[in-house]
């Protein structure tokens, strides 16, 4: 864990506290099982804007505390620990793009909903099944945007789209008559959604630059990798508790060498993730080019998350395939996490080219 | 709450002291000596001081400035970890080096100052301390590897001296050593309080030492052959039977001294990318020509960086927590590992050219690469092996006991 200050520590602990008391496990199994478009609880978002999470990365202006990327991801940690469902990380994404990039009135006008949890947000990018920010076709032409973008966190809930287009970032507001939304079940059972927007009016991001781009995902990428630190985290535990309860053989298993190994280099492993994704949290916080910090957090969540939700079940025997058990929905969620902003492949190939080889 | 005044005290003294330093660096460490330390230099390898580099050791064990915390009653520096810091500063600014090291330095002086007796300390720290001696290590031997308890090389009571008789292995620079810091038995009905910690002098009679011989073609270390050594009983370090205790505590001085910063971690040269595009070529984006390779680079170069990340993280955490970090212990089964990576990578690139072993053809840097992959293979095995590690993990920080 990195060294934190006295506002973060506090911050954490209040997420560990609530997330550990009012949203274990079980609180996902019941919304799973609505099984919803939105795929979370309204009323537990309303507690955790109440306690100021929405507002953790919006300016003090704007009803934020501003407290920064590694605070909001000390957050997300937690809630990843217990696959607690919120549009708690897309709302903060699209923000993102907001502060960086708005004029003073579209931060006024969005950031304070957004902030007190009224208002869900989104960005949406990608136009296909894989990651390619290359292949976007959304267009505005005299000032309407036109365009379709495929499985958008949150996109049957979100009441303000980010959208990438051809020539920048633009702000759709959703509740237009040319927006329609289609959901798409994925296994994590979340919100994705292929949303179509149709001439609908959009404002420009006007003032971030060539870069904003880059850096909305760079934030998107480190978001994803702190709520697959949680779940990557949790798995470990359950998994240790696991192995030093279950008795064959007359031992329990965690007493064979071969399974001491094997959580030994897992052990390692989410140690290696956890360096990198807190450092793509704290870089962001700091400034400058955050491309590669953010893409070797990304890469070494989707190696390490995905390497740990296939030891969970595996090491879980028979159990771990069963619904009843929790290893499944890490399994399905960290998975969708993987490939969203890039996968593994994706993100070496990006780092490559920005190391000059 | 101190006052302002209080705390610019202690601010100024080091000031001052820093100032004293950087003087006493600008008399003492002539430009000519700059970039020629070599840390491995007093480990192994036979002395090849120059009158200067004599000069400048014997300057730097005057102050006591080789093992600056080291207390000055002993012949130590007898500064403070500020003060310390303020010295290795301020070398690093003139890019002078500490010519006194080797194991004294990092494990065995640090252990006797806790252990030894006052004669013992009065005898060997301040030599040390002036880098006038040379110690080698006698733990291993050939049944005493992970195992290290099962040691055997046996300390007979002579009333008034032990005889000893038994055989080390992996002694690093036993071919140069003047004294060794040795495991032996003394009682050989318990494992583990049968083990005492004994002082030896590599010159006596009964001692011998040979090379051995690696597949690097180097010979950093030696099998050592005790017969009939004649060992006074003051050479005895704690009481009989202390000897595990002793021998743990001097493994962890050594760990600590090895972990070091980040920058030591760091290897000199090209990277893998510019070696890659050398060996194996750019496209007309000037990228690496072979993008499995490509793939394979950047995976590594990730890797790297999340484990320097790491050893930088788990450096903040012992230090703001004030003792070490139990992530400590992942940091040489990884670094071990990725480093024999590089290795691997570097030599594949290379096709034939990455496999020479010496005469024409080759180019210093390839000839070089080879040796260094195959010396690399020990690092997974030395100082605690990759799998001992995982025990050591999978026990005592993950709490997986074995069955009873």
């Amino acid at each position: 864990m990195a060294v934190l200050n006295e506002e973060q520590t506090m911050l954490r602990d209040m997420a560990r506290e609530w997330t550990r008391n009012e949203s274990p496990v079980t609180a996902w199994r019941k919304v799973r099982d609505a099984d919803t478009a939105t795929g979370y609880d309204a009323g537990v978002y309303g507690e955790m804007a109440q306690m100021g999470w929405a507002g953790i990365v919006i300016p003090e202006a704007q009803g934020g505390s501003d407290f920064g990327w590694l605070s909001l991801g000390l957050v997300l940690e937690e809630l990843g620990r217990t696959l607690t469902a919120s549009p708690l990380s897309a709302s903060a994404v699209a923000a993102s793009a907001i502060v960086l990039g708005g004029s003073d009135a579209q931060k006024d006008k969005w950031l304070p909903p957004i902030a007190n949890g009224e208002l869900v947000a989104t960005f949406a990018l990608d136009e296909g099944p894989r990651h390619d920010p290359e292949a976007v076709k959304t267009s505005v032409a005299g000032g309407k945007l036109s365009g379709a973008k495929a499985f958008v966190a949150e996109g049957d809930s979100a009441g303000l789209f980010v959208v990438a287009a051809t020539d920048g970032l633009y702000l759709v507001d959703g509740s237009q008559a040319g927006v329609s939304r289609a959901r798409r079940h994925l296994t994590d059972f979340r919100s994705h959604a292929d949303v179509a927007f149709d001439a609908v009016e959009a404002g420009k991001l006007a003032n971030g630059g060539d870069k904003l781009l880059d850096q909305v995902l760079d934030r998107a990428r480190v978001v994803a990798s702190a709520e697959m630190l949680g779940m990557a985290q949790q798995a470990f535990e359950t998994t240790l508790d696991y192995l030093k309860q279950r008795r064959q053989f007359d031992q329990v298993l965690s007493t064979f060498q071969a399974l001491q190994h094997r959580m030994a280099g897992l052990f390692s492993d989410i140690e290696l993730m956890r360096s990198a994704v807190e450092a793509g949290l704290a870089a962001i916080d700091a400034g400058g080019d955050t491309r590669q910090a953010a893409l070797l957090a990304k890469t070494k969540a989707n190696e390490v998350g995905h390497a740990m939700s296939r030891e969970m079940i595996q090491l879980h025997g028979g159990i771990g395939m069963t619904d009843e058990y929790d290893a499944g929905f890490y399994l399905k969620r960290m998975r969708v996490l993987e490939a969203v902003w890039g996968n593994t492949a994706y993100l070496r190939d990006r780092f490559a080219r920005l190391g000059g080889y | 709450m101190a006052s302002a005044a209080e705390l610019d005290r202690p601010a100024e003294a080091l000031e001052k002291f820093r100032v004293e330093v950087r003087d006493w660096l600008a008399a003492n460490f002539p430009a000519s000596l700059k970039g020629k330390g070599n840390a491995l230099a007093s480990v192994e390898g036979p002395t090849r001081e120059t009158p200067e580099m004599t000069a400048w050791r014997e300057a730097m064990g005057e102050k006591g400035w080789g093992v600056p915390t080291w207390p000055r009653e002993y012949g130590g520096g007898g500064l403070s970890r500020a003060e310390a810091r303020v010295l290795a500063d301020e070398m690093a600014r003139a890019d002078a080096w500490n010519p006194i090291g080797g194991m004294g330095v990092m494990m065995f002086g640090p252990t006797l100052l806790e252990y030894g007796n006052e004669a013992q300390k009065r005898e060997h720290i301040p030599a040390i301390a002036r880098g006038e001696v040379r110690w080698c290590q006698g733990y291993s031997e050939p049944n005493a590897g992970s195992d290290l308890a099962n040691l055997q090389t046996f300390a007979e009571d002579k009333g008034d001296h032990y005889l000893v008789n038994g055989q080390k292995t992996w002694t690093s620079g036993g071919q140069w050593a003047d004294k060794c810091f040795c495991l032996v038995r003394t009682d050989k009905s318990d494992k583990h309080k049968g083990i005492s910690f004994l002082l030896m002098d590599m010159t006596a009679p009964g001692v011998e030492v040979k090379p051995i011989k690696m597949i690097s073609g180097m010979s950093p270390f030696c099998e050592t052959f005790f017969t009939d050594v004649k060992v006074p009983k003051e050479n005895l370090v704690g009481e009989e039977g202390q000897g595990w205790t002793i021998g743990k505590r001097l493994l962890q001085h050594e760990r600590t001294n090895l972990s070091g910063g980040g920058s030591r971690l760091q290897p000199s040269g090209p990277g893998l990318p510019d070696i890659a595009k050398k060996y194996v070529g750019a496209d007309a984006e000037g990228r690496i020509a072979d993008p499995d390779l490509r793939a394979r680079i950047a995976k590594f170069e990730m890797d790297w960086r999340a484990f320097l990340l790491t050893a930088m993280r788990v450096q903040a955490e012992s230090k703001a927590a004030g003792g070490v970090s139990e992530v400590s212990s992942i940091l040489k089964t990884i670094g071990t590992k990725l480093g024999q990576e590089r290795a691997e990578l570097t030599i594949e690139i290379e096709g034939l050219k990455g496999l020479g072993w010496e005469g024409e053809g080759f180019t210093d840097a390839e000839l070089h690469a080879v040796r260094a992959w195959l010396f690399g293979k020990a690092t997974t095995i030395y100082g605690g092996s990759t799998e001992i590690q995982n025990n050591v993990i999978a026990k005592r920080i993950l709490g997986m006991l074995d069955h009873q």
